[in-house]
């Protein structure tokens, strides 16, 4: 009883120790509060658009921000540019997130097996990704992309694929590493099965790197992501997004710069919040502590 | 009756670049229950090649010959699988290193109690409280809360005694130590040979010492054998061999012991060095492999290995001119 007790005082000092780590950052908690507030516009994005991201009013086309009934004004189309941010949050926020996702899946599986048992699997996945890495991430996205057909879901997936040789590489890396370490041999003398070892002991200690990879990868796919759609390959007029806002708004950029500036700002501002709440997270992921 | 550990002519021999390297050459030895078998020799003498060889532990590249049984249950030519229910449980292994020998992600209490869950089949309750019992076995101070600290907290005895715990979680029947205490302070080194000395009593484990340190040796093995270049070159019990050295590399490892109470003496302070290194076999030699940094060597000895023979009742060397030389006896001084 007592030590039950004991016990969870303990866990609530190891949780308060964490928070701490994390907290004492407050860039950290700047990308926290960015990543939440992202989040929520993006799950509840058209409860909160003040307006019908799509309705047209051609009476009120280029409205100026700040104007009354159109916090950031309209666009050609006299679309109200607030609701077609916030509601276009959601596209971007699904491309940035399940991209890496996926990447990081796939990715790390085949970075821990090709590190852990090497041999042929380790020379073909390797060679794999040296063909994936030999062209530039921008052009394979748009190859990939261009062959699976515009829409966001193939976007996604195009973004994925040409996330996934940097998790390969980086997981493998840290493999080669770990699995000579001694606490790697101490387990095989335990008896620890191969998935055991690669799943148990190798992958948690691979995890700062592949967390700090995976804060720069959503907002990479998110810029990704913004891109193929101002190419017009993601997602399709006249669904709202960034990126193709900003495809709509370089014809007017001289009439009505705003228009280009709140959808670069939000891409800006969401990289951000990504980047410094994944440096945050290696903070706490690192049981060694940093400084 | 069978041996705990049985190895009989074991050679290993690495397939590398530069071509086949003999790492150990027709050891055969055998490890009695709670007894304490040290395994002595210079660096790249084969004495931890023996040891992995024992939980298979080797790289793929190497060729291993012979038997080694475990209460005569071949171990050599067992599945994968069932090598791994021995390892840990049956035999087990502590390293030279403690800094790096624990997982810096776990706490203390999940690694020992992994090996507890694996082997025993124990619940995470069950391996807890066993967890607490084991670091009192090694004489941890405030057992308990160690078990939610990582090993970056715990300095280099204490990181041994987690690693000694997790050892002998399973009660092992042989516990193979790769120079356990090499990497410690003198003061921590003796209080790890304490608990070796009474885990040998408590749990019944046999064990397996690798060291090259003689001091170690007069402490707490009952029996040695002396390797070098991949050969035994004597073996014998401990109080024999350190007050009658047979083989001239004995005389010799024993002549390189710092002694303060022998200081002076001879009306010399140098220690004696054996001159030469030990040499890379590339196959069977067909001399004797000590020969050519010996002082007793002539020239039957370029003709051919000599076998590990009786020199004296109970201890045996691999030498053409076995015996002892008029030196003082060295145990007496090395023990603690």
């Amino acid at each position: 009883m007592t030590t039950a007790v004991m016990e969870l005082t303990a866990r609530a000092q190891q949780r308060r120790r964490l928070r701490r780590r994390f907290t004492r950052r407050p860039t950290a908690v700047i990308g926290l509060v960015g990543v939440a507030i992202f989040v929520v516009v993006a799950l509840f994005g058209p409860l909160i658009s003040p307006a019908d991201p799509n309705a047209t009013n051609y009476n009120e086309i280029f409205v100026s921000p700040f104007s009354s009934g159109h916090l950031l004004g309209t666009d050609d189309l006299g679309r109200d540019v607030l609701s077609r941010l916030i509601v276009g949050t959601r596209a971007s926020m699904e491309a940035g997130v399940f991209a890496t996702l996926i990447a990081a899946l796939v990715g790390v599986l085949l970075g821990l097996f090709a590190g852990y048992y090497r041999g042929w699997l380790d020379t073909v996945v390797m060679r794999l990704t040296d063909v994936l890495l030999s062209f530039p991430f921008v052009i394979l996205a748009v190859g990939l992309a261009s062959i699976l057909g515009p829409s966001l879901s193939n976007a996604i997936l195009a973004l994925a694929i040409a996330s996934i040789p940097t998790f390969i590489r980086i997981t493998r890396a840290e493999v080669l590493g770990l699995r000579e370490q001694d606490y790697v041999q101490a387990a095989v003398v335990s008896g620890a099965a191969g998935r055991v070892i690669m799943f148990g002991h190798i992958l948690r200690n691979c995890l700062a790197p592949l967390v700090v990879q995976g804060s720069v990868a959503i907002p990479g796919a998110i810029i990704g992501a913004a891109m193929l759609s101002f190419l017009g390959l993601g997602e399709q007029p006249p669904t709202a997004s960034w990126g193709t806002m900003l495809s709509e708004s370089q014809n007017y950029l001289s009439q009505a710069s705003w228009f280009a500036v709140f959808p670069g700002l939000a891409i800006a501002l969401a990289t951000l919040s990504f980047n410094m709440f994944g440096d945050g997270l290696r903070d706490v992921l690192d049981p060694r502590g940093s400084q | 009756m069978t041996p705990r550990l049985q190895v009989e002519d074991l050679s290993v021999q690495f397939n590398t670049d530069e071509g086949p390297v003999l790492a150990v050459d027709r050891m055969s030895f055998t490890v009695e229950p709670r007894e304490v078998l040290a395994l002595v020799g210079e660096s790249g003498c084969g004495k931890s090649v023996t040891s992995m060889s024992i939980l298979r532990l080797l790289p793929r590249l190497s060729s291993v010959t012979g038997s080694i049984k475990l209460e005569g249950q071949e171990l050599t030519s067992m599945s994968e699988a069932s090598i791994r229910e021995i390892r840990g449980r049956d035999i087990s292994m502590i390293f030279q290193e403690p800094m790096t020998s624990l997982n810096p992600s776990f706490t203390v209490g999940f690694q020992i109690g992994e090996v507890l869950r694996r082997h025993e089949g124990m619940t995470r309750q069950q391996s807890r409280v066993r967890a607490v019992e084991l670091l009192e076995l090694v004489r941890m101070p405030a057992p308990k809360a160690r078990l939610r600290e990582y090993p970056h907290q715990l300095s280099g005895g204490m990181r041994q005694r987690v690693m000694i715990a997790m050892a002998v979680a399973c009660s092992p029947k042989v516990l193979i130590a790769d120079e356990p205490t090499t990497a410690l302070d003198v003061t921590i080194q003796a209080q790890i040979l304490d608990i070796l000395r009474d885990l040998r009593q408590e749990v019944g484990t046999s064990i397996l010492l690798i060291t090259h340190d003689l001091g170690v040796v007069a402490d707490i093995a009952d029996r040695v054998e002396i390797m070098y270049a991949g050969h035994q070159i004597e073996s014998g019990l401990v109080d024999d061999l350190f007050a009658n050295p047979q083989h001239p590399y004995t005389i010799g490892l024993l002549g390189a012991v710092p002694r303060p109470d022998l200081l002076g003496q001879n009306g010399s302070r140098r220690l004696q060095e054996i001159p030469g290194l030990v040499p890379v076999l590339r196959g069977r030699p067909n001399s004797c492999v000590f020969a050519p940094r010996c002082p007793r060597a002539t020239s039957v000895c370029g003709e051919s290995m000599p076998p590990l023979e009786q020199a004296q009742p109970g201890q045996h060397a691999a030498c053409f001119h076995a015996g002892k030389s008029p030196t003082v006896s060295v145990k007496k001084g090395l023990q603690r």
